[in-house]
């Protein structure tokens, strides 16, 4: 009993390393297939189209409510010590330097990665890459490398809008709906952000979280086992694994940058 | 066709996702009035910079004219010292002080410079001489107790 316990430790902590070191590895394989890219330019194009133009919608109706309710319970906060002018600044520091990068990574896990997982693992299970290789094709260079590149090119995009609507969208409630004085929310707001340490530490994890995030969901479909049951499982792991790593990234590059 | 509407959208995301960036940087950070200009470096000594930090403003009558560099102790005289890079626009007198104010009452602290009459200026690597210290508070209580505890003890005699 347990011993059997015991051993089923073991099996989880070896596989958990076994699939870090098979991970590790398919990531530097995709980078280093990427070079090819440069003459095939167009694949990583349409993949941003697929990745990025249909996320548009989901991240700006996101964006513009995530604003909203940033305006609304900021200013409730805000109000107790009178001080609802500081509300530009408190929306625009929240979304650029912590909530435009993580939801927006949260959502792309949610709407892309997973897209990617059940594209790649339904082209494994219907022996797709298989017949690519026979044909001498790289499946990692032809199939992996530009959806990778694309949705590292189209997150930090994605967060970047995410930001600007989120901004827009507190704008609306705390300015013209509760009526915060406007010159004071600017100002407050271009006082208190600064481009280097808050806006492009924003879009340097942006960067980093779309790494992690497409990675996850490209080699979750690589490795899904080829039946429909395999690729269910691995759309899911891709959106828990997924979150879990941007969240602990998160807290990790947080505690890096900003910790002065 | 169809090749060219779908370059069409994705060169409209690209674009789209720099115009956000654009939008951040000068609408909601301190791009526009981040200066790219040239600057002069001038140190000054206070005693105490309370909580100065680096990035804070330099004022003269309200008016930015530099941010504070750099902050260090020296280790001869146990003063900080306060590197100032200052807009080459603008120049001061030689003999101008340093002060380190408050904005508002709980506001962040700068640096207010005032003008002295001296007919040489400033220039890249001059130490402010005159200086005034942060105000702490601790020690404006502890003089006050103090003082009203001397003048409880002249009224008993």
């Amino acid at each position: 009993m347990i011993l059997d316990f015991l051993a089923a430790i073991g099996r989880g902590v070896r596989e958990f390393v076994i699939s870090l070191g098979f991970g590790t590895r398919t990531f530097f394989s995709v980078l280093g297939a990427s070079g090819g890219l440069l003459r095939r330019l167009r694949l990583v194009t349409d993949q941003i189209h697929f990745i990025g133009n249909y996320s548009l919608v989901i991240i700006g109706v996101s964006g513009l409510f995530v604003g909203f309710v940033l305006g609304l319970q900021g200013y409730y906060t805000l109000n107790k010590y009178g001080s609802e002018q500081a509300l530009g600044l408190l929306v625009a520091l929240s979304l650029t330097r912590e909530l435009g990068p993580v939801v927006t990574a949260l959502l792309f896990a949610g709407r892309a990665g997973t897209s990617l997982t059940a594209e790649i693992g339904l082209m494994k299970a219907g022996e797709q890459l298989a017949a690519m290789e026979m044909m001498a094709v790289n499946p990692l260079q032809r199939v992996l490398a530009p959806r990778f590149w694309a949705g590292v090119i189209a997150m930090p995009i994605l967060a970047a809008i995410f930001s600007a609507v989120g901004i827009i969208g507190g704008y609306i409630v705390g300015v013209l709906l509760i009526g915060v004085d406007e010159g004071a929310f600017w100002s407050q707001m271009q006082a208190g952000v600064d481009v280097w340490a808050d806006i492009a530490n924003g879009v340097l994890k942006s960067i980093v979280f779309g790494v992690a995030v497409t990675f996850i969901a490209l080699y979750q479909g690589y490795e899904a086992k080829p039946t429909p049951e395999g690729v269910a499982r691995a759309t899911t792991r891709t959106v828990v694994i997924g979150s879990l790593t941007v969240l602990a990234l998160d807290f990790l590059l947080t505690a890096l940058m900003f910790n002065k | 066709m169809q090749r060219k509407s779908l370059d069409i959208w994705v060169g409209l995301f690209v674009v789209l996702g720099a115009a956000a960036l654009l939008f951040l940087a000068l609408k909601a950070g301190n791009m526009s009035s981040l200066s790219f200009g040239n600057t002069y470096d001038v140190t000054a000594r206070f005693d105490n910079i309370g909580g100065l930090k680096p990035g804070a403003p330099v004022k003269s009558a309200g008016v930015v004219v530099g941010r504070v560099d750099n902050i260090g102790l020296n280790g001869k005289t146990f003063q900080a010292e306060v590197r100032l890079k200052m807009q080459s626009a603008f120049s001061f007198p030689k003999d101008s002080s340093a002060k380190i104010l408050t904005s508002g009452l709980l506001g962040e602290q700068y640096i207010g410079l005032e003008p002295g009459g001296d007919a040489n200026n400033l220039a890249a690597g001059d130490r402010i001489a005159m200086t005034q210290s942060a105000i702490v508070l601790e020690n404006l209580i502890s003089q006050f107790l103090f003082s009203k505890a001397a003048e409880g003890k002249e009224e008993q005699k």
